[in-house]
């Protein structure tokens, strides 16, 4: 009996350990690259990949605290304009002499920081669906950029040190904005799986009712939470502003969609409490070779929307359906 | 009979409160506006107050069964720009795109709703990767803005009623109200859709068809937003392809539905309070015009009013007596 026992537990354990969803992004990454190097043989040039990886990096970073968010079973919309505001508040700063230019990369992360926390007391406190809650604070952040910035583009330039992290090389050649992924990444780990606060999110994900019972400090998680994605999206809006070297309006625009899907694809329900930041890893670096691929192959823009929702809505069929959709 | 008055106003609370609030603003409009209410003033305000409305009510009939719809707007976009290709020309062939385009709206809404029902996918990531599908749709059939429609129904649409100076487009919601959302309200298929959002798991045990109920919902919420894309077009007289519309439609037409006294939590509510929401929405966007106001403003008041709506929605922590039931 316990053998028998022991062999239906084993997979199941193997599972555990490796996920199938980040299994097959990781597989369909090394598919893009053969399809890609089919057309071109530059795909699997080390140039390219590192370029691939540093363009990553700004998702990777936003997709980061998205991750956290959907692991409570929450959603940030907000990630558009608080991008935005990253970009154009630590823009701004360094407009304002040098001890502006000194403090830009941190006052851009505060100022997300704070969105976010706004986004958390709406969610925790006031225990509104996350989804309005976030769509309304990006309609706020979106006003108060459009007032800030008179509806222009902001003439600010970034800062040196900004432009160092989004376009510098280190050491091997290795860009900057990959390293600040890396240590955003490894944090992210180490905040998931060896702490107090991981542990929490992934129990209030799986049941909030079991989480808040058994002690554990929801709200506060909560909170913390939606904190630490504001703060991580207005990062990416300081390394992309650092890396077009000037905030733009919108600019945060086109990062919703990939960071929700990077995330999903990468194996973390939609519905909380499962997922592993490795697949966000693989779902980032996939999302982010797709396009890239689309638009090296010269494939028009409506082409490129239509592949995009396609190959996300087919590979979710595939893999990303919800256990727990009929309750 | 006579007896149940206070749980039917209790039904109709947000309805009427969205009505109340709708009608003491635009007062305020209309006793302010420069010109004074004559008949070109309020058909410009009705044209994009009915705008948002029927976008609203699409919204509505999804947000019914507690999923969302985040590809309204996109398949609004897709049906302006299908629209100033194809409804033009002789009166027939306008017929048959008028026809085209609904069609068009109805498989958007078909494919929304069975990716959701029968692919088992949330209604937050399919609508938002479906949306970029429909977008890359509406871009690949206007890459520049452009086109024409038929003059004539676009001046019977937007225009006024013959013989009066009552907006044409009012008389439309109307129409849609009463063709549209009061069918659907009182059938077997409308009820199955209150009961799918408020309790999935109740209606499943009672024998509901929920699949049927859900379906209905997605499917007349995508031919509501074409619709709408069909009465852009008459409003503009073009076709364009435009992301940050679809996307701005799609926000607002969650704060109307909010504003509206529809639960986001599905189950209670009614498209009528979202079209007073709507219209509501709209007429706070206009009032900083009438008091003269920088319109660089605009984009922070409408969302400020927006995250004031929302913030309504935790009254109900007032009546909640155990704190368990605030969680899931």
């Amino acid at each position: 009996m316990a053998e028998a026992e022991a062999s239906l537990r084993q997979p199941r354990a193997w599972r555990r350990h490796v996920d199938p969803a980040t299994l097959s992004a990781f597989g369909c990454i090394v598919a893009l690259l053969l399809v890609g190097s089919v057309y071109s043989s530059s795909f699997l040039s080390p140039e390219y990949l590192l370029q691939q990886l540093k363009v990553a990096s700004f998702l990777g970073v936003i997709a980061t605290g998205m991750m956290i968010v959907i692991l409570l079973g929450q959603i940030d919309l907000s990630v558009p304009w608080v991008v935005a505001v990253g970009g154009m508040m630590a823009t701004a700063a360094t407009g304002w002499g040098p001890l502006g230019v000194a403090l830009a990369i941190p006052i851009g992360i505060a100022c997300g920081v704070a969105l976010g926390l706004v986004n958390g007391v709406g969610v925790a406190v006031l225990r509104l669906p996350s989804m309005v809650v976030t769509l309304a604070v990006n309609a706020v952040a979106q006003g108060l950029m459009v007032v800030h910035t008179g509806g222009f583009s902001p003439q600010d330039a970034s800062s040196p040190a900004m432009r160092f992290i989004a376009t510098g090389h280190s050491v091997l050649g290795v860009p900057n904005a990959l390293l600040v992924w890396a240590v955003v990444g490894a944090a992210a780990v180490f905040l998931l799986t060896r702490t107090t606060f991981g542990r929490t999110v992934y129990a209030i994900g799986n049941r909030e009712r079991a989480a808040y019972l058994s002690g554990a400090r929801t709200r506060s998680v909560v909170m913390a939470a939606f904190a630490l994605s504001g703060g991580l999206a207005a990062f990416g809006g300081v390394l992309l502003a650092g890396y077009a070297s000037k905030a733009a309006q919108a600019m945060g625009d086109p990062y919703l969609l990939p960071a929700i899907a990077a995330v999903v694809l990468g194996g973390t329900s939609i519905l909380g409490g499962r997922g592993h930041y490795l697949g966000t890893v693989a779902g980032v670096i996939l999302i982010t070779l797709l396009q890239s691929i689309l638009s090296v192959m010269q494939i028009e823009e409506f082409g490129r929307h239509v592949i995009y929702g396609v190959v996300i809505i087919a590979m979710l069929l595939l893999y990303g359906r919800g256990r727990r959709s009929s309750d | 009979m006579s007896s149940d008055w206070p749980y039917r106003l209790r039904e109709h609370r947000g309805t009427l409160l969205a009505l109340l609030a709708f009608v003491v603003m635009f007062a305020i409009y209309a006793t302010n506006h420069p010109v004074g209410l004559n008949a070109n003033v309020a058909t410009t305000a009705a044209n994009k107050g009915v705008l948002l409305a029927i976008v609203a009510m699409a919204q509505t009939l999804v947000v019914l069964t507690s999923g969302i719809d985040l590809s309204v707007g996109m398949v609004m976009v897709l049906a302006n720009c299908l629209a100033s290709a194809i409804v033009v020309g002789s009166p027939r062939a306008t017929a048959l795109g008028v026809l085209a385009v609904l069609g068009v709206g109805l498989l958007c809404g078909a494919i929304n709703g069975a990716i959701v029902i029968y692919g088992r996918l949330q209604p937050i990531v399919t609508t938002i990767a479906t949306g970029a599908v429909y977008y890359g749709a509406a871009l690949a059939l206007r890459r520049v803005p452009g086109g024409d429609v038929d003059a004539s129904l676009a001046e019977a649409l937007t225009g006024q009623l013959p013989g009066g100076s009552i907006p044409a487009s009012l008389a439309l919601l109307l129409a849609l109200v009463l063709v549209v959302w009061l069918p659907f309200r009182h059938s077997a298929i409308g009820r199955a859709a209150y009961a799918v959002g408020s309790s999935e798991l109740a209606a499943y045990m009672s024998g509901v068809p929920i699949r049927r109920a859900k379906f209905v919902a997605y499917l007349l919420s995508g031919l509501l937003a074409s619709v709408a894309g069909l009465f852009l077009t008459c409003i503009t007289y073009s076709g364009e392809a435009s992301a940050a519309n679809g996307n701005t439609y799609t926000l607002y037409s969650i704060a109307a539905v909010v504003l509206g006294g529809v639960s986001l939590f599905g189950g209670s509510g009614s498209a009528i309070g979202a079209i007073f929401g709507a219209l509501m929405f709209r007429t706070i966007g206009d009032l900083l015009f009438v008091f003269n106001l920088d319109p660089l403003w605009q984009p922070l008041f409408q969302g400020v009013v927006l995250a004031a709506a929302v913030c309504l929605g935790a009254a109900r922590l007032l009546h909640v007596r155990n704190r368990l039931d605030l969680y899931g």
